[in-house]
């Protein structure tokens, strides 16, 4: 978290009453959503009711003991982070307080209160290579110098958005500390590599242009039949255990984004530690660097003081958003978006707002949006082209779609993948159903997989759809009757539908060569259950008996392509297996 | 230390006091009666001018002449690793005539959260010897894993063979025995019957564990509010055991519905906007602070390891009990009626029981590289089976082919041999995952597709198939 640098000389006030993360202070001179520090222990807050000579505060720490009568003292600047380089490779707390940090100032393994640290390291010297020189013009956004942050990625130092802009009159090249100036414009004004930017403020750009290019996840149901755009939305409800954080954290190691802000927002504690654990060891499919190099981490656990929860979603945003003006594709998840929305609740039940649907506040749906609308391919005001996907767990109560939360999430994104407990109890994961799910970016992204992987693309998968549309009103029927009671041809489509689902819907994070899947792969595995198919139909056609076709002992290596390494081999041979072998039946 | 006479609302479990100095929230209370009792009580709400006191021992017999003393602390825990052996009541005072306790440390009960970044991710196998649990949903040090279970099940009876049986295989071949990490159990009982209080402290008295336990009891007579410290002490305790005194520190608290009516009432008291089904809308947040409470720690010994047990009203894993727990927790286990009504013992249904922790707590040099493939094959064949058996009640068994009626096979063998064990059998996990073999052999190899074929190879039966096909025959 920033630590207010410009701070206008204000009054502090006085607590008026304490109730859990939810302070009254009298006399306090504040703005709405200024930070103050509450308490003889200073703890940090936020503004977030004015009336008359009462501010309601919420406070992102512990309240135990705090007592009426003492201090508040306001900072006159909103919440804000600290942006620059060292945010990569990172884990803070909702209010950017980097995790490591706060553990060495408190000497301890538990989060004590009333420390404070800011979001990067204010000492630590970087490399600065100037990228303008002196006499030229510019303006606000515009890059100035890049710093190698991690071997994956170059930071870009850029002008502040809010800046006027000028000449450059001085500009340094060497090794510098984030404060330190490193360029000068004419009238007067200079420029660090630390910046700040309010949270609950989209960073300003030019334009959003409508999204072409998948953000690869390397998941076959996800980048196959439902697939996410760089600068698209998602969301990933589904009841507990159901599959939302293993789908996150797969896309968190293998999509194709630049940069990685995970959000961990009220979840739990040891998935994060997971993270911190993996993410070091893991490469980075697209660079082969560590994993942790592109990814900033944002813990906010379910036990960490619930008004955090409600901040941590708009700190990772702005990160985001900082490194999507740099020209990068950066790639958000929030698990979950549901702790979020409760975190919302139970400040505004304490606040006693009117409360809308299920106790959430009426305003819950616009947070929602104005926070999904911050997802998008940009152009940027300094020119560059960036984008921010996010993609958003939500956890609806007793896993029923129809409640606030998902319901108001599913009105703005554009991609759903609905997960399902039936599928989950049966270890069919990723538990994504097929028939529920959906993405509406679909359609402008075939042109991309018919350059870029197959021409055939949009229609084999068509074929893949069918087919598993088909078995779904098959297994209607088999319900009542039995699947010997069906004709021959469904009961084949029936088969070729099972290997769809076994071979190329169901993949196994925690198999090494499973786990991550290219584009290439999801279409050949895809292909092969259809070489499958059209060989099978032609020899039933031929006259041979269902049992037959079904029983070749090529059928069941479909299932082993997942774990192929050398794939391409694999599947020739099989492909060919698979065709010989039903030829000989006729 | 200022004292009140200023009471001037009682409703439900609250008590409203006219102040004139400030009090800290969450700070404790003492409020003694007219007859000389005191009651103990905490901190809700701090305003200037009053505060909204909770009263742990319930509100009965307190009028408005009782007189209030605001500690100036919040609520502690006095640990010392004496406490041990010792049996207390729902507020921490020792109910079993010992010697007076005398604390090496007072420790705040409700906890600071365990900074993420200082975690270690748990992944060392526990061995309870329940082949449900070892082989299908592994439990391991520092994992939340809570048992869902419905009223008239033998819930107990799990958690007590759990805690009588678990070890940590590899350091027994180690002959690390009573030196070291020990292995201690804190039980927290919020509501339950006195009968299930026996229960629970003869099987401690006769396997001699509770000289290795530390136990909370709040019965179902005792005071409901009080039910809302009672995990707290004990998680203080476990903290304590495990990160100070290197223990490994197995915590089972039942039953975790009592304490959430608890809340619940609180919440009604305090006229607060109700969330689902009444229960408050923080009550996840309040779960997550209890259940959040297990784990390992960086550079410490010790572990403390959690098995709550809640009731699922009506049977219904929706309601904000479970549904909220099964959120938090790293998994669950389910208690199944049908299945208990058909006398297995324990009666797990492993489909919908999860270990989210056990992938990396399996595998070669952990449990046997053929676990996880194991484990999903039989999850798959199981599944299959159970949903064959809705259909063969309609078209009977004629109408399957040969392998739909190897797969109904399958899922009464498993049940039957696999899941039922009885509670005193200690299974080996060699002995759980050979028995997996035996069942998988059932089935073609071909069908095996979750596994390895090197796995197969090298452990499945040739002959099972020969022998279940001429049994048909
Ligand atoms: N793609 C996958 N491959 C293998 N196993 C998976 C996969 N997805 C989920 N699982 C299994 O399902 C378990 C639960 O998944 P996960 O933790 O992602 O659920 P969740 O939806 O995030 O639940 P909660 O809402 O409680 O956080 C995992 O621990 C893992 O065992
Ligand atoms: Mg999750």
């Amino acid at each position: 978290m920033s630590q207010a640098t410009d701070t206008d000389v204000r009054e502090d006030g006085i607590i008026e009453s304490v109730s859990g993360p939810v302070v009254t202070a009298r006399d306090l001179d504040a703005r709405m959503n200024d930070v103050v520090y509450v308490g003889s222990e200073g703890l940090m807050g936020e503004v977030i009711e004015i009336e008359g000579n009462i501010t309601t505060i919420q406070v992102y720490e512990e309240t135990s003991g705090v007592s009426p009568g003492e201090p508040v003292e306001g900072t006159g600047s909103p919440l804000s982070v600290d942006l620059g380089p060292g945010m990569l490779d990172a884990i803070y707390d909702g209010v950017q307080r980097p995790l490591d940090v706060l553990e060495e100032k408190m000497g301890s393994a538990f989060l004590d209160r009333g420390v404070d640290a800011p979001g990067i390291d204010l000492e630590k010297t970087w490399e600065f290579t100037p990228e303008v020189d002196e006499g030229d013009e510019v303006e606000a956004g515009d890059i100035v110098g890049t710093v190698p942050e991690t071997p994956s990625i170059d930071h870009k130092v850029m002008v502040p958005p809010d800046s006027e802009g000028g000449e450059v009159v001085a500009i340094e090249s060497g090794n510098f500390n984030v404060e330190e100036t490193v360029v000068e414009l004419d009238n007067g004004e200079e420029i660090q590599m630390h910046q700040e930017w309010p949270v609950r403020q989209q960073r300003p750009t030019v334009e959003k242009e409508t999204p072409t290019e998948p953000l690869i996840s390397g998941q076959r149901v996800l980048d196959g039949l439902f697939p996410i755009a760089k600068g698209g939305t998602a969301a990933i409800p589904g009841p507990f255990g159901s599959g939302k954080t293993v789908t996150q954290h797969q896309l968190a190691k293998w999509a194709d984004a630049d940069i990685v802000v995970y959000v961990g927002c009220g979840e739990r504690g040891n998935e994060m530690t997971e993270v911190i654990e993996d993410f070091p060891e893991l490469e980075d499919p697209t660079t082969g660097n560590a994993l942790m190099d592109r990814t900033c981490l944002i813990a906010n656990t379910s036990n960490m003081p619930v008004a955090a929860r409600e901040s941590c979603v708009y700190t990772g945003i702005t990160i985001a958003e900082y490194f999507r003006d740099m020209g990068y594709d950066v790639a958000l998840m929030a698990d979950s978006t549901s702790r979020w929305a409760e975190a919302m609740r139970e400040i505004s039940s304490r606040l006693e707002e009117m409360p809308g649907e299920e106790g959430y506040p009426a305003y819950l749906s616009a947070r929602l949006s104005e926070f999904y609308e911050r997802a998008g391919y940009f152009e940027n005001i300094n020119g560059t082209e960036g984008s921010v996907s996010v993609i958003g767990a939500v956890s609806p109560p007793g896993g029923d779609f129809s409640e606030p939360v998902t319901q108001n999430t599913l009105r703005i994104v554009k991609t759903f993948w609905a997960l399902d407990a039936d599928l989950a109890e049966r270890r069919h994961f990723p538990s994504i159903n097929w028939n529920e799910s959906y993405s509406l970016y679909r359609d402008q992204l075939d042109p991309w997989f018919e350059d870029n992987v197959r021409a055939d693309w949009p229609e084999t998968r068509q074929w893949a759809i069918d087919t598993l549309d088909e078995e779904a009103e098959l297994q209607e029927i088999v319900q009542l009757v039995g699947k010997d009671a069906l004709p021959e041809d469904q009961q084949l489509t029936l088969e070729i539908a099972r290997y769809l689902r076994e071979a190329w819907l169901q993949q196994n994070a925690f198999h090494d060569v499973d786990t991550f899947c290219e584009p290439e792969k999801t279409y050949r595995i895809m292909d092969a259950a259809k070489t499958y198919n059209d060989a099978a139909f032609e020899a039933l056609d031929a006259g041979v008996p269902v049992e037959e076709i079904t029983d070749i002992d090529a059928a069941p290596r479909l299932n082993r392509i997942g774990v192929q390494e050398d794939y391409n081999e694999y599947i020739d041979d099989l492909e060919d297996d698979i065709e010989s072998q039903l030829r000989e039946l006729y | 230390m200022k004292e009140y006479q200023t009471i001037t609302e009682i409703s439900g479990p609250l008590v409203f006091v006219e102040t004139d100095e400030p009090v800290g929230y969450d700070d404790i209370v003492e409020i003694e009666l007219s007859d000389g009792e005191t009651r103990r009580g905490q901190v809700l709400e701090s305003a200037s001018d009053y505060v909204a006191i909770q009263v742990f021992e319930g509100t009965e017999g307190i009028d408005r002449d009782a007189s209030v003393r605001f500690l100036g602390e919040t609520m502690k825990m006095p640990v010392t690793e004496d406490l041990l052996g010792r049996v207390m009541d729902g507020t921490g005072q020792p109910i079993d005539g010992g010697p007076e306790i005398v604390p090496d440390e007072r420790r705040d009960i409700v906890g600071e959260a365990i900074n993420p970044f200082s975690r270690e991710y748990p992944e060392e196998f526990i061995q309870t010897g329940v082949s449900a649990i070892d082989g299908m949903n592994t439990l391991v040090r520092g994992q939340k894993l809570p048992i869902f279970s419905a009223s008239g099940l033998p819930h107990n009876d799990l958690a007590l063979q759990i805690a009588r049986q678990a070890t940590v295989p590899e350091e027994e071949e180690e002959g690390d025995d009573d030196e070291g990490s020990e292995f201690a159990v804190i039980f927290g009982a919020m509501g339950i019957t006195a009968e299930e209080a026996n229960e629970f402290m003869d099987d401690f008295e006769r396997t001699g564990a509770l000289e290795r336990s530390v136990v909370f009891m709040n019965l179902a007579d005792d005071p409901a509010v009080e039910r809302t410290i009672t995990p707290r002490l004990a998680l203080t305790t476990a903290e304590y055991l495990a990160f100070e005194k290197d223990y490994h520190v197995l915590v089972i608290l039942t039953d975790m519905t009592n304490y959430c009516e608890a809340l619940r009432e609180i919440g009604a008291a305090r006229e607060e906007v109700p969330g689902r089904r009444g229960y408050p809308g923080y009550m996840y947040t309040d779960l997550a602070q209890l259940y959040e409470r297990a784990g390992r720690i960086e550079g410490r010994e010790g572990s403390v390891t959690q098995l709550p047990i809640l009731t699922m009203p009506g049977d219904d894993d929706t309601h904000p009990i479970p549904d909220l727990t099964g959120y938090i927790t790293e998994g669950q286990i389910y208690i199944d009626r049908d299945l208990n009504s058909q006398g297995i013992q324990p009666p797990i249904n492993v489909l919908p029981s999860l270990s989210r922790l056990m992938d990396d707590g399996i595998g070669e040099g952990l449990t046997r590289a053929d676990h996880a493939d194991v484990k999903d094959q039989i999850f798959a064949a199981y599944a299959e089976g159970e949903d064959l058996r809705d259909l063969v009640n309609i078209v009977g068994r004629e109408a399957l082919s040969e392998l739909d009626n190897k797969y109904l096979d399958f899922a009464d063998r498993f049940e039957e041999e696999f899941v039922d064990q009885g509670t005193d059998t200690a299974r080996s996990i060699d002995e759980t995952l050979e028995l997996g073999w035996d069942l998988l052999s059932m089935l073609p190899k071909d069908a095996l597709n979750r596994i390895d074929e090197d796995l197969i190879e090298e452990h499945y039966r040739e002959d099972e198939t020969a022998e279940t096909v001429e049994a048909e025959a």
